[in-house]
Protein backbone atom coordinates (compact mmCIF):
# COMPACT_ATOMS: atom_id res chain seq x y z
CA UNK A 1 0.00 0.00 0.00
CA UNK A 2 1.35 3.37 -0.70
CA UNK A 3 -0.09 6.07 1.53
CA UNK A 4 0.25 10.14 1.82
CA UNK A 5 0.36 10.46 6.38
CA UNK A 6 -0.53 14.75 7.34
CA UNK A 7 0.84 14.30 10.96
CA UNK A 8 0.86 16.99 13.40
CA UNK A 9 4.47 17.67 14.36
CA UNK A 10 5.54 19.81 17.35
CA UNK A 11 8.60 20.46 18.91
CA UNK A 12 7.58 20.93 22.53
CA UNK A 13 4.57 22.88 24.58
CA UNK A 14 5.69 25.80 23.69
CA UNK A 15 6.22 25.37 19.82
CA UNK A 16 3.23 26.51 18.00
CA UNK A 17 3.24 23.27 15.67
CA UNK A 18 2.14 22.45 11.79
CA UNK A 19 0.57 19.08 9.82
CA UNK A 20 3.93 17.84 7.24
CA UNK A 21 3.16 15.62 4.88
CA UNK A 22 5.20 12.33 4.51
CA UNK A 23 4.38 9.65 1.39
CA UNK A 24 4.54 6.08 2.57
CA UNK A 25 5.10 3.33 0.24
CA UNK A 26 4.95 -0.47 0.82
CA UNK A 27 2.98 -0.86 3.97
CA UNK A 28 1.97 -4.00 4.35
CA UNK A 29 -2.36 -4.20 4.58
CA UNK A 30 -1.45 -7.17 8.32
CA UNK A 31 0.86 -4.04 9.78
CA UNK A 32 -0.81 -2.00 12.76
CA UNK A 33 -1.15 1.22 12.46
CA UNK A 34 1.98 1.55 15.19
CA UNK A 35 4.01 -0.67 12.85
CA UNK A 36 3.16 1.64 10.25
CA UNK A 37 4.29 4.97 12.67
CA UNK A 38 7.67 2.58 13.14
CA UNK A 39 8.10 2.56 9.30
CA UNK A 40 7.47 5.55 9.10
CA UNK A 41 9.59 6.91 11.77
CA UNK A 42 12.49 4.76 10.33
CA UNK A 43 12.21 6.38 7.26
CA UNK A 44 12.69 9.65 8.67
CA UNK A 45 15.62 8.61 10.10
CA UNK A 46 16.82 7.72 7.30
CA UNK A 47 16.83 10.50 5.83
CA UNK A 48 18.29 12.44 8.93
CA UNK A 49 15.00 14.00 10.11
CA UNK A 50 13.63 13.98 13.74
CA UNK A 51 11.41 11.10 14.19
CA UNK A 52 7.68 11.20 15.16
CA UNK A 53 7.29 11.11 18.81
CA UNK A 54 4.10 8.92 19.97
CA UNK A 55 2.65 7.38 23.10
CA UNK A 56 2.40 3.24 22.87
CA UNK A 57 3.42 0.36 25.25
CA UNK A 58 1.94 -2.91 25.48
CA UNK A 59 0.68 -2.71 21.75
CA UNK A 60 -1.93 -5.22 22.87
CA UNK A 61 -4.79 -3.06 23.69
CA UNK A 62 -4.76 -2.97 27.42
CA UNK A 63 -2.29 -0.45 28.72
CA UNK A 64 -4.12 2.61 27.19
CA UNK A 65 -0.85 4.69 26.05
CA UNK A 66 -1.74 4.84 22.42
CA UNK A 67 -3.11 7.65 21.47
CA UNK A 68 -3.69 9.10 17.93
CA UNK A 69 -6.65 11.40 16.52
CA UNK A 70 -7.00 9.82 13.30
CA UNK A 71 -8.97 10.74 10.53
CA UNK A 72 -11.10 12.78 13.13
CA UNK A 73 -11.55 10.29 15.20
CA UNK A 74 -9.91 8.63 18.36
CA UNK A 75 -8.18 5.73 17.32
CA UNK A 76 -9.42 5.74 13.78
CA UNK A 77 -12.23 4.41 12.17
CA UNK A 78 -13.11 1.40 13.89
CA UNK A 79 -14.99 1.06 17.33
CA UNK A 80 -13.66 -1.00 20.29
CA UNK A 81 -10.09 -0.66 19.14
CA UNK A 82 -7.11 1.35 20.17
CA UNK A 83 -4.59 2.72 17.81
CA UNK A 84 -2.42 -0.49 18.60
CA UNK A 85 -5.48 -2.43 17.51
CA UNK A 86 -5.82 -0.90 14.58
CA UNK A 87 -4.51 -2.59 11.06
CA UNK A 88 -3.48 -1.05 7.78
CA UNK A 89 -6.16 -3.26 6.02
CA UNK A 90 -8.93 -0.84 7.57
CA UNK A 91 -7.45 1.58 4.53
CA UNK A 92 -7.10 1.99 1.11
CA UNK A 93 -4.04 1.77 -1.23
CA UNK A 94 -3.63 5.60 -1.67
CA UNK A 95 -5.33 7.36 1.04
CA UNK A 96 -4.23 9.99 3.15
CA UNK A 97 -4.46 9.89 6.85
CA UNK A 98 -4.55 12.90 9.18
CA UNK A 99 -3.02 11.84 12.49
CA UNK A 100 -3.16 14.22 14.99
CA UNK A 101 -2.47 14.46 18.88
CA UNK A 102 -5.50 14.19 21.77
CA UNK A 103 -6.83 18.38 21.88
CA UNK A 104 -7.51 18.96 25.07
CA UNK A 105 -6.20 21.92 26.94
CA UNK A 106 -5.75 19.28 30.29
CA UNK A 107 -3.61 17.36 27.65
CA UNK A 108 -1.49 19.72 26.64
CA UNK A 109 0.81 18.48 23.52
CA UNK A 110 4.57 17.34 25.11
CA UNK A 111 5.94 16.53 21.60
CA UNK A 112 4.50 15.72 18.01
CA UNK A 113 1.35 12.98 19.02
CA UNK A 114 2.73 12.64 22.89
CA UNK A 115 0.15 14.52 25.50
CA UNK A 116 0.32 15.04 29.16
CA UNK A 117 -2.30 12.93 30.81
CA UNK A 118 -1.59 13.07 33.98
CA UNK A 119 -4.78 15.07 34.53
CA UNK A 120 -6.47 12.09 34.68
CA UNK A 121 -3.82 10.68 37.24
CA UNK A 122 -4.75 13.85 39.61
CA UNK A 123 -8.44 12.66 38.98
CA UNK A 124 -7.88 9.10 40.46
CA UNK A 125 -5.40 10.55 43.45
CA UNK A 126 -8.31 12.76 44.84
CA UNK A 127 -10.71 9.63 45.33
CA UNK A 128 -10.14 6.29 42.92
CA UNK A 129 -9.31 4.40 45.54
CA UNK A 130 -10.61 2.67 48.88
CA UNK A 131 -9.11 2.91 52.20
CA UNK A 132 -8.27 -0.15 53.51
CA UNK A 133 -5.83 -1.25 56.32
CA UNK A 134 -3.07 -3.59 54.69
CA UNK A 135 -1.76 -4.60 58.49
CA UNK A 136 -1.96 -8.08 57.22
CA UNK A 137 -5.62 -8.65 59.01
CA UNK A 138 -7.79 -7.19 55.72
CA UNK A 139 -10.75 -9.04 55.08
CA UNK A 140 -10.64 -11.08 51.19
CA UNK A 141 -12.49 -9.36 49.01
CA UNK A 142 -13.84 -13.07 47.77
CA UNK A 143 -15.30 -13.35 51.33
CA UNK A 144 -18.04 -10.12 50.46
CA UNK A 145 -20.98 -11.52 48.75
CA UNK A 146 -21.40 -9.32 45.92
CA UNK A 147 -24.91 -9.75 43.83
CA UNK A 148 -23.78 -10.95 40.01
CA UNK A 149 -25.09 -8.04 38.37
CA UNK A 150 -23.19 -5.60 40.57
CA UNK A 151 -20.13 -7.19 40.26
CA UNK A 152 -20.27 -7.40 36.32
CA UNK A 153 -21.24 -3.88 36.17
CA UNK A 154 -18.53 -2.79 38.19
CA UNK A 155 -16.00 -4.47 36.08
CA UNK A 156 -17.71 -3.42 32.91
CA UNK A 157 -16.56 0.13 34.53
CA UNK A 158 -13.09 -1.10 35.94
CA UNK A 159 -12.31 -1.99 32.17
CA UNK A 160 -11.80 1.49 31.66
CA UNK A 161 -7.69 1.68 30.54
CA UNK A 162 -7.37 5.87 30.98
CA UNK A 163 -6.63 6.21 27.00
CA UNK A 164 -8.81 9.55 27.26
CA UNK A 165 -10.23 8.84 24.03
CA UNK A 166 -13.42 10.10 25.74
CA UNK A 167 -12.26 13.81 26.21
CA UNK A 168 -10.04 14.05 22.82
CA UNK A 169 -13.82 12.88 20.77
CA UNK A 170 -16.33 15.15 23.09
CA UNK A 171 -17.09 18.40 21.55
CA UNK A 172 -16.23 19.65 24.74
CA UNK A 173 -12.80 17.83 25.78
CA UNK A 174 -15.39 16.74 28.76
CA UNK A 175 -13.54 14.24 31.17
CA UNK A 176 -17.44 12.55 31.83
CA UNK A 177 -17.07 8.91 30.62
CA UNK A 178 -13.51 9.00 32.20
CA UNK A 179 -14.23 10.16 35.69
CA UNK A 180 -18.15 8.21 35.80
CA UNK A 181 -16.10 4.74 35.08
CA UNK A 182 -14.12 5.65 37.74
CA UNK A 183 -16.27 6.64 39.85
CA UNK A 184 -18.86 3.69 39.29
CA UNK A 185 -16.21 0.97 39.34
CA UNK A 186 -16.60 1.53 43.37
CA UNK A 187 -19.65 3.03 43.77
CA UNK A 188 -21.08 -0.49 42.37
CA UNK A 189 -19.25 -2.81 45.15
CA UNK A 190 -19.50 -3.11 49.00
CA UNK A 191 -16.12 -1.53 49.40
CA UNK A 192 -16.75 1.34 47.83
CA UNK A 193 -19.76 2.32 49.31
CA UNK A 194 -18.34 4.00 53.19
CA UNK A 195 -16.46 6.47 50.73
CA UNK A 196 -18.97 6.83 47.94
CA UNK A 197 -20.13 10.14 48.58
CA UNK A 198 -16.49 12.12 49.46
CA UNK A 199 -15.21 10.32 46.42
CA UNK A 200 -17.94 11.38 43.78
CA UNK A 201 -17.10 14.90 45.33
CA UNK A 202 -13.80 14.85 45.19
CA UNK A 203 -13.07 13.28 41.72
CA UNK A 204 -15.91 16.21 40.21
CA UNK A 205 -14.05 18.80 41.62
CA UNK A 206 -10.68 17.62 40.53
CA UNK A 207 -11.75 16.88 36.69
CA UNK A 208 -12.97 20.59 37.36
CA UNK A 209 -10.20 22.32 38.19
CA UNK A 210 -8.37 20.16 35.50
CA UNK A 211 -9.98 22.67 32.95
CA UNK A 212 -12.02 19.77 31.59
CA UNK A 213 -14.88 20.97 29.40
CA UNK A 214 -18.86 20.36 30.69
CA UNK A 215 -20.73 17.16 29.39
CA UNK A 216 -23.52 17.92 26.71
CA UNK A 217 -24.69 14.62 26.43
CA UNK A 218 -23.91 14.21 22.75
CA UNK A 219 -22.98 10.55 23.35
CA UNK A 220 -19.87 10.49 21.31
CA UNK A 221 -17.24 9.59 23.96
CA UNK A 222 -19.28 6.37 24.67
CA UNK A 223 -19.16 5.35 20.80
CA UNK A 224 -15.45 6.12 20.33
CA UNK A 225 -14.54 4.56 23.87
CA UNK A 226 -12.18 1.60 22.95
CA UNK A 227 -13.63 -0.52 26.18
CA UNK A 228 -17.13 -0.22 25.62
CA UNK A 229 -17.88 2.18 28.71
CA UNK A 230 -21.19 3.15 28.42
CA UNK A 231 -23.45 6.63 29.02
CA UNK A 232 -24.93 4.76 32.40
CA UNK A 233 -21.70 5.44 34.40
CA UNK A 234 -22.30 9.51 33.44
CA UNK A 235 -26.08 9.28 34.73
CA UNK A 236 -24.72 6.98 38.01
CA UNK A 237 -22.27 9.60 38.78
CA UNK A 238 -24.50 12.76 37.83
CA UNK A 239 -26.92 10.68 40.63
CA UNK A 240 -24.47 10.34 42.90
CA UNK A 241 -22.89 13.56 42.90
CA UNK A 242 -26.46 15.44 43.65
CA UNK A 243 -26.92 12.85 46.42
CA UNK A 244 -23.59 13.66 47.68
CA UNK A 245 -24.00 17.58 47.76
CA UNK A 246 -27.79 16.86 49.37
CA UNK A 247 -26.61 15.15 52.12
CA UNK A 248 -23.44 16.79 52.74
CA UNK A 249 -22.34 17.57 56.75
CA UNK B 1 -15.32 17.21 51.32
CA UNK B 2 -16.18 19.23 48.34
CA UNK B 3 -13.39 22.10 47.79
CA UNK B 4 -15.48 24.13 45.37
CA UNK B 5 -18.91 23.52 46.41
CA UNK B 6 -21.87 22.36 44.09
CA UNK B 7 -23.08 25.75 42.65
CA UNK B 8 -19.55 26.21 41.07
CA UNK B 9 -19.61 22.50 39.96
CA UNK B 10 -19.92 21.27 36.17
CA UNK B 11 -22.27 19.20 37.21
CA UNK B 12 -24.35 21.61 39.12
CA UNK B 13 -24.63 24.39 36.15
CA UNK B 14 -25.60 20.85 34.14
CA UNK B 15 -29.01 20.19 36.58
CA UNK B 16 -29.95 24.13 35.99
CA UNK B 17 -30.03 23.47 32.42
CA UNK B 18 -31.69 20.07 32.36
CA UNK B 19 -34.13 21.61 35.44
CA UNK B 20 -34.76 24.98 33.30
CA UNK B 21 -35.39 23.20 30.27
CA UNK B 22 -37.84 20.67 31.20
CA UNK B 23 -39.62 22.63 32.92
CA UNK B 24 -39.46 25.31 29.66
CA UNK B 25 -40.84 21.84 28.03
CA UNK B 26 -43.76 22.57 30.08
CA UNK B 27 -44.24 25.74 29.55
CA UNK B 28 -44.11 24.82 25.75
CA UNK B 29 -47.33 22.08 26.25
CA UNK B 30 -48.96 25.07 28.17
CA UNK B 31 -48.96 27.85 24.94
CA UNK B 32 -49.29 25.59 22.08
CA UNK B 33 -52.40 24.46 24.11
CA UNK B 34 -54.05 28.07 24.63
CA UNK B 35 -52.39 29.01 20.61
CA UNK B 36 -54.47 25.63 18.95
CA UNK B 37 -57.79 28.16 19.70
CA UNK B 38 -56.76 30.11 17.12
CA UNK B 39 -56.46 26.92 14.73
CA UNK B 40 -59.60 25.51 16.34
CA UNK B 41 -62.22 28.07 16.62
CA UNK B 42 -62.76 30.63 14.04
CA UNK B 43 -64.91 33.65 13.32
CA UNK B 44 -67.01 35.59 16.44
CA UNK B 45 -66.83 33.00 18.45
CA UNK B 46 -62.95 32.01 18.12
CA UNK B 47 -62.05 35.25 18.53
CA UNK B 48 -64.04 36.19 21.63
CA UNK B 49 -62.62 32.63 23.25
CA UNK B 50 -59.10 33.63 22.37
CA UNK B 51 -59.38 36.78 23.76
CA UNK B 52 -60.86 35.36 26.91
CA UNK B 53 -57.70 33.19 27.21
CA UNK B 54 -55.26 36.15 26.52
CA UNK B 55 -57.22 37.76 29.98
CA UNK B 56 -57.10 35.05 31.59
CA UNK B 57 -53.14 34.17 30.98
CA UNK B 58 -52.41 37.87 32.20
CA UNK B 59 -54.35 38.23 35.04
CA UNK B 60 -54.22 35.08 37.08
CA UNK B 61 -52.49 34.92 39.99
CA UNK B 62 -51.30 31.19 39.82
CA UNK B 63 -50.72 31.71 35.85
CA UNK B 64 -48.93 34.87 36.48
CA UNK B 65 -46.88 33.08 39.49
CA UNK B 66 -46.00 30.19 36.48
CA UNK B 67 -45.69 33.14 33.71
CA UNK B 68 -42.49 34.84 36.53
CA UNK B 69 -40.92 30.78 36.74
CA UNK B 70 -40.94 30.74 33.08
CA UNK B 71 -39.30 34.35 32.85
CA UNK B 72 -36.25 33.22 35.10
CA UNK B 73 -36.49 29.48 33.47
CA UNK B 74 -35.58 30.92 30.12
CA UNK B 75 -33.01 33.84 31.87
CA UNK B 76 -31.27 30.92 33.95
CA UNK B 77 -31.24 28.08 30.95
CA UNK B 78 -29.56 31.08 28.54
CA UNK B 79 -27.05 32.67 30.99
CA UNK B 80 -26.24 29.07 31.84
CA UNK B 81 -26.01 28.50 28.37
CA UNK B 82 -23.41 30.72 27.45
CA UNK B 83 -21.21 30.09 30.68
CA UNK B 84 -21.19 26.38 29.68
CA UNK B 85 -20.34 27.54 25.68
CA UNK B 86 -17.18 29.36 27.24
CA UNK B 87 -15.83 26.85 29.61
CA UNK B 88 -16.37 24.55 26.85
CA UNK B 89 -14.55 26.48 24.70
CA UNK B 90 -12.10 27.20 26.71
CA UNK B 91 -11.34 23.55 27.23
CA UNK B 92 -10.04 22.67 23.57
CA UNK B 93 -7.95 25.95 22.59
CA UNK B 94 -6.87 24.10 19.80
CA UNK B 95 -8.95 22.12 17.32
CA UNK B 96 -8.93 19.68 15.09
CA UNK B 97 -7.31 19.62 11.49
CA UNK B 98 -9.69 17.27 10.94
CA UNK B 99 -12.95 16.26 12.66
CA UNK B 100 -15.60 13.58 12.12
CA UNK B 101 -17.93 14.80 14.67
CA UNK B 102 -21.21 12.98 12.19
CA UNK B 103 -19.10 10.11 13.42
CA UNK B 104 -20.61 9.50 16.74
CA UNK B 105 -22.82 11.80 17.60
CA UNK B 106 -26.18 13.28 16.23
CA UNK B 107 -26.03 16.38 14.55
CA UNK B 108 -28.35 18.17 17.04
CA UNK B 109 -26.54 17.50 19.90
CA UNK B 110 -23.52 19.04 18.55
CA UNK B 111 -25.31 22.57 17.54
CA UNK B 112 -27.08 22.99 21.03
CA UNK B 113 -25.72 26.27 21.12
CA UNK B 114 -26.35 27.63 17.80
CA UNK B 115 -30.04 26.32 17.98
CA UNK B 116 -30.13 27.64 20.90
CA UNK B 117 -29.45 31.15 19.86
CA UNK B 118 -31.68 31.32 16.67
CA UNK B 119 -34.52 30.20 19.28
CA UNK B 120 -33.63 33.15 21.49
CA UNK B 121 -33.45 35.67 18.34
CA UNK B 122 -36.95 34.23 17.45
CA UNK B 123 -37.81 35.41 21.37
CA UNK B 124 -37.19 38.39 21.72
CA UNK B 125 -39.08 39.39 18.42
CA UNK B 126 -41.94 36.79 19.39
CA UNK B 127 -42.51 38.87 22.83
CA UNK B 128 -41.69 42.41 21.37
CA UNK B 129 -44.63 41.66 18.67
CA UNK B 130 -46.94 40.04 21.10
CA UNK B 131 -46.36 40.09 24.80
CA UNK B 132 -44.66 43.54 24.80
CA UNK B 133 -47.74 44.59 23.17
CA UNK B 134 -50.35 42.90 25.29
CA UNK B 135 -49.09 44.50 28.94
CA UNK B 136 -47.86 47.38 27.33
CA UNK B 137 -48.48 48.80 24.51
CA UNK B 138 -51.27 50.31 22.49
CA UNK B 139 -54.20 47.48 21.96
CA UNK B 140 -57.66 47.43 19.76
CA UNK B 141 -60.71 46.16 22.22
CA UNK B 142 -63.53 44.34 21.61
CA UNK B 143 -66.46 43.51 23.95
CA UNK B 144 -64.41 45.20 26.53
CA UNK B 145 -61.27 42.57 26.20
CA UNK B 146 -57.95 43.29 24.88
CA UNK B 147 -58.26 41.89 21.10
CA UNK B 148 -54.73 40.08 20.68
CA UNK B 149 -56.84 37.80 18.18
CA UNK B 150 -56.85 40.57 15.99
CA UNK B 151 -53.45 41.71 16.63
CA UNK B 152 -52.19 38.27 15.93
CA UNK B 153 -54.50 37.27 12.52
CA UNK B 154 -53.45 41.01 11.13
CA UNK B 155 -49.91 40.24 11.78
CA UNK B 156 -49.65 36.65 9.99
CA UNK B 157 -51.57 38.41 7.43
CA UNK B 158 -50.78 38.71 3.26
CA UNK B 159 -52.23 42.49 3.74
CA UNK B 160 -48.96 43.23 6.48
CA UNK B 161 -45.78 44.45 4.56
CA UNK B 162 -43.99 42.31 6.92
CA UNK B 163 -46.04 39.21 7.16
CA UNK B 164 -44.63 36.58 4.51
CA UNK B 165 -41.38 36.88 6.65
CA UNK B 166 -42.74 36.70 9.58
CA UNK B 167 -44.59 33.37 8.55
CA UNK B 168 -41.18 32.11 7.29
CA UNK B 169 -39.29 33.45 10.65
CA UNK B 170 -41.76 31.72 12.91
CA UNK B 171 -41.41 28.11 10.38
CA UNK B 172 -37.96 28.64 10.77
CA UNK B 173 -37.36 28.95 14.13
CA UNK B 174 -39.97 26.18 15.18
CA UNK B 175 -37.60 24.24 12.68
CA UNK B 176 -34.93 25.39 15.20
CA UNK B 177 -37.23 24.44 18.14
CA UNK B 178 -38.02 20.91 16.82
CA UNK B 179 -33.75 19.85 16.62
CA UNK B 180 -32.87 21.36 20.17
CA UNK B 181 -35.66 19.69 21.87
CA UNK B 182 -34.68 16.08 20.01
CA UNK B 183 -31.44 16.00 21.85
CA UNK B 184 -32.59 18.32 24.86
CA UNK B 185 -35.59 17.11 25.91
CA UNK B 186 -34.13 12.85 26.74
CA UNK B 187 -30.79 14.94 27.86
CA UNK B 188 -32.63 16.79 30.72
CA UNK B 189 -33.47 13.39 32.35
CA UNK B 190 -29.57 11.70 31.91
CA UNK B 191 -28.27 15.18 33.65
CA UNK B 192 -30.60 14.77 36.13
CA UNK B 193 -29.07 11.02 36.33
CA UNK B 194 -32.70 9.50 35.58
CA UNK B 195 -31.45 6.25 33.57
CA UNK B 196 -33.17 3.10 33.27
CA UNK B 197 -33.37 0.14 31.60
CA UNK B 198 -37.02 0.19 30.45
CA UNK B 199 -37.95 3.82 31.12
CA UNK B 200 -34.68 5.67 29.45
CA UNK B 201 -35.94 4.31 25.31
CA UNK B 202 -39.78 5.49 26.36
CA UNK B 203 -38.11 8.95 27.32
CA UNK B 204 -35.84 8.95 24.15
CA UNK B 205 -39.37 8.54 22.23
CA UNK B 206 -41.68 10.96 24.45
CA UNK B 207 -38.64 13.22 23.51
CA UNK B 208 -38.48 12.88 20.00
CA UNK B 209 -42.71 12.86 19.42
CA UNK B 210 -42.73 16.14 21.64
CA UNK B 211 -39.78 17.66 19.57
CA UNK B 212 -41.42 16.73 16.41
CA UNK B 213 -45.39 17.31 17.46
CA UNK B 214 -45.19 20.94 19.54
CA UNK B 215 -42.92 22.50 16.77
CA UNK B 216 -45.09 21.44 14.15
CA UNK B 217 -48.27 22.62 15.37
CA UNK B 218 -46.96 26.19 16.64
CA UNK B 219 -45.74 26.15 12.85
CA UNK B 220 -48.84 25.15 11.76
CA UNK B 221 -51.12 28.08 12.82
CA UNK B 222 -49.27 31.57 11.61
CA UNK B 223 -48.92 29.06 8.09
CA UNK B 224 -52.82 28.22 8.16
CA UNK B 225 -53.47 31.87 9.44
CA UNK B 226 -51.59 33.35 6.26
CA UNK B 227 -52.85 30.98 3.94
CA UNK B 228 -57.00 31.76 4.74
CA UNK B 229 -56.56 35.26 4.55
CA UNK B 230 -55.05 35.07 0.82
Amino acid sequence: MDLTLKVWRQNGPNDKGRIETYPVSGVSPDMSFLEMMDMLNDQIIRDGGDPVAFDHDCREGICGMCSMFINGEAHGPNRGVTTCQLHMRSFKDGDTITIEPWRASAFPVVKDLAVDRSAFDRVIQAGGYISVNTSGETLDANAIPVPKAQADEAFNAATCIGCGACVATCKNASAMLFVSAKVSQFALLPQGQPERASRVQRMVDQMDKEGFGNCTNTGACAVECPKGIDLSNIARMNRDFLSASASEE
Amino acid sequence: MSNTGILKSSLAKKYVMALTGLFLCLFLAGHLAGNLQLLLKTGEAGQQAFNEYAEFMTTFPLVKLLSYLTYASVLFHVIDGIVLSMQNRKARPVGYVKENGAANAKWSSRNMGILGTIILVFLVSHMQTFWYKMHFGAMPMHNGLKDLHTVVVEFFSPDNSIGLIAVVGYVLAQAALAFHLSHGFQSGFQSLGFRHAKYTPVIEKAGMTFALLVPALFAAIPVFLYITQL
